[in-house]
């Protein structure tokens, strides 16, 4: 490939991504419109979007909107740090090793098919109202998405590399680190992806049921007071701050495989 | 004249995958001695065997019954003394090239400077040098094919075992890389056990062409090529390498042979 062939691809590229760009802005425009005119001829209760940015406003201007997003957050930072970095060793093991595989796995499976949320009840039983109940339920869905992420990279690794370190003389600790552990980053990745996205999920809804603080809590309230605003701007809220972290982790994951060859979309 | 010992050896080999009633013999009573330095083919069709015949010389498979020794040691697991090219390239995807061929090279405990003199080395041979610090999915795959032949000599082994090593790649690219192997065999000497689908190949590479049968997987016929190297054009066009190539042929292709 010359040069000039890989300058003229990037520049179809970036008209491209201008146009995607483009067209996201003026949907995003229509939408609202659409939005503002139903309230506007009164087809709809809803505040109007105006009556939204004046709440998002005084909200942000009080503070209030920083402190519940600081409460959310780090509920689900905690709760995730925790998660995967024990998911992560875990699924290694369980997939390095059958009797750790065999020991572990039927309880995974069954914890997968609870919902977080449902440990709720007990949680709050067993640990109090403060924040490790919330804490643990987000620790929980982080952790199972990702150790079976883990699990299923280290399963999935190409019998192939494995062989071709071993024929150059490798040892098991050594395919283990060089060969086992990048091959699996891929599906670790996906793993904390989907991982983030139901702690994040999970934070929301234990908020509603549980809480002194939070976005969840602040929607919670404003239900109790019918204020449609407040729990507009917390929705947009969790929308715009999931969708950032989503993206924080894509970008990790763009980075770290790289060097996956990516068959043409 | 004194012979020296082969340098491997399949004395009686037999595999069977799985026990009880789902067992099934892959290999059936392989015996075969390569010489040092010598280049054996082995051909036959898919599913008699050939891989797993060469996966039990490389260390990868255990053997059922019989003994293989390499450089009159008995195989007990795969070793840096002998090279495997895989058809699937197999290399590291998240390394770059450079880093690819350092790998066994690191493993051998060679220092960082050594390391990167030899690899340096094996890279200009394959002709990689401007793609040393490349990863593979930005190469072509007679590309990545090379970058796994600098990284299988780079560690320097007697024995060199591959597995259809070409065999996914178009026909001009295939010629050029059968012509750098014995050129660079023609240098070093190694001995090597070349499996492939390609008769052509079979016979250009080989001081001797195994044919093996399938159902159950066994040697069916030992073809020795007189034919000298460096094997030139004139010599790929030769009515003797037109013989012995129709001999592979039928070897491994005609009922008669496969009934017999
Ligand atoms: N791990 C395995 N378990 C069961 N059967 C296998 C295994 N590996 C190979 N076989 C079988 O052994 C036979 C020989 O395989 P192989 O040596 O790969 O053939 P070739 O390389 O000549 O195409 C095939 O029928 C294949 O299905
Ligand atoms: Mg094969």
């Amino acid at each position: 490939m010359t040069k000039t062939d890989k300058n003229k691809r990037s520049i179809f590229v970036r008209m491209d991504k201008l146009a995607t760009i483009g067209l996201g802005i003026i949907s995003f425009i229509l939408g609202i419109g659409l939005w503002w005119f139903a309230t506007y001829v009164g087809s709809t209760n809803l505040p109007s979007p105006i009556d939204v940015v004046i709440r998002c406003f005084e909200l942000a201007g009080n503070g209030q909107l920083f402190v519940d997003i600081f409460a959310s957050m780090r509920r689900v930072l905690i709760g995730f740090l925790l998660g995967v970095s024990i998911a992560v060793p875990i699924g290694f093991l369980m997939g390095w090793y059958r009797l750790a595989r065999g020991l572990i796995e039927p309880w995974i499976q069954f914890f997968r098919v609870i919902p977080p949320l449902a440990i709720i009840p007990l949680a709050i039983v067993t640990m109090g109202i403060d924040e490790t109940p919330k804490i643990f339920v987000i620790f929980l869905a982080a952790f199972l998405s990702s150790v079976v992420a883990t699990f299923q990279g280290v399963v999935n690794v190409d019998r192939t590399y494995i062989n071709a370190a071993r024929v150059l003389g490798a040892s098991d600790w050594v395919i283990f680190r060089s060969v086992v552990v990048p091959a699996s980053t891929p599906f670790i990745l996906v793993g904390f992806r989907i991982g983030l996205g139901s702690a994040w999920a999970t934070v929301v809804a234990a908020e509603l049921i549980a809480a002194q603080s939070g976005l969840g809590f602040r929607m919670q309230q404003a239900q109790l007071y019918y204020d449609l605003p407040t729990i507009f701007v917390s929705l947009v809220a969790i929308g715009i701050l999931g969708l950032i972290m989503d993206r924080l982790v894509g970008r990790a994951d763009e980075y770290l495989t790289r060097w996956q060859e990516k068959g043409t979309a | 004249m004194a012979q020296p010992e082969p340098k491997i050896i399949f004395r009686h080999v037999n595999k069977i995958f799985g026990e009880g009633p789902g067992a099934f013999q892959a290999v059936k009573d392989f015996s075969l001695d390569i010489a040092e330095g010598e280049i054996v083919t082995v051909v036959g069709p898919s599913g008699c065997g050939k891989s797993t015949v060469m996966n039990i010389a490389a260390g990868l498979i255990p053997l059922t019954d019989g003994e293989c020794l390499v450089h009159g040691r008995e195989v007990k697991g795969p070793g840096p003394d002998r090279g495997v090219i895989f058809q699937q390239y197999a290399l590291f995807p998240w390394l770059t090239v450079r880093k690819n061929v350092e790998f066994g090279l690191k493993l051998k405990g060679i220092k960082p400077e050594e390391r990167r003199t030899l690899a340096e080395h094996y890279i200009e041979m394959v002709g990689l040098s401007d793609f040393a610090d490349s990863l593979p999915k930005m190469l072509s795959g007679g590309m990545k094919q090379r970058c796994a032949i600098a990284r299988a000599y780079a560690v320097d082994p007697e024995v060199l075992l591959m597995d259809e090593p070409f065999g996914a790649l178009d026909a001009l690219t295939r010629v050029r890389l059968q012509e750098q192997l014995l050129e660079t065999w023609s240098q070093d000497k190694r001995t090597i056990m070349f499996i492939t689908h390609d008769v052509d190949e079979a016979v250009y590479l080989a001081n001797r062409v195994i044919v093996m049968a399938a159902r159950p997987g066994r040697l069916s016929k030992i073809i020795k090529v007189n034919l000298p190297y460096p094997r030139t054009d004139e010599i790929r066009l030769s009515e003797e390498f037109i013989r012995i190539r129709n001999e592979v042929w039928r070897g491994v292709y005609s009922r008669g042979a496969d009934a017999a």
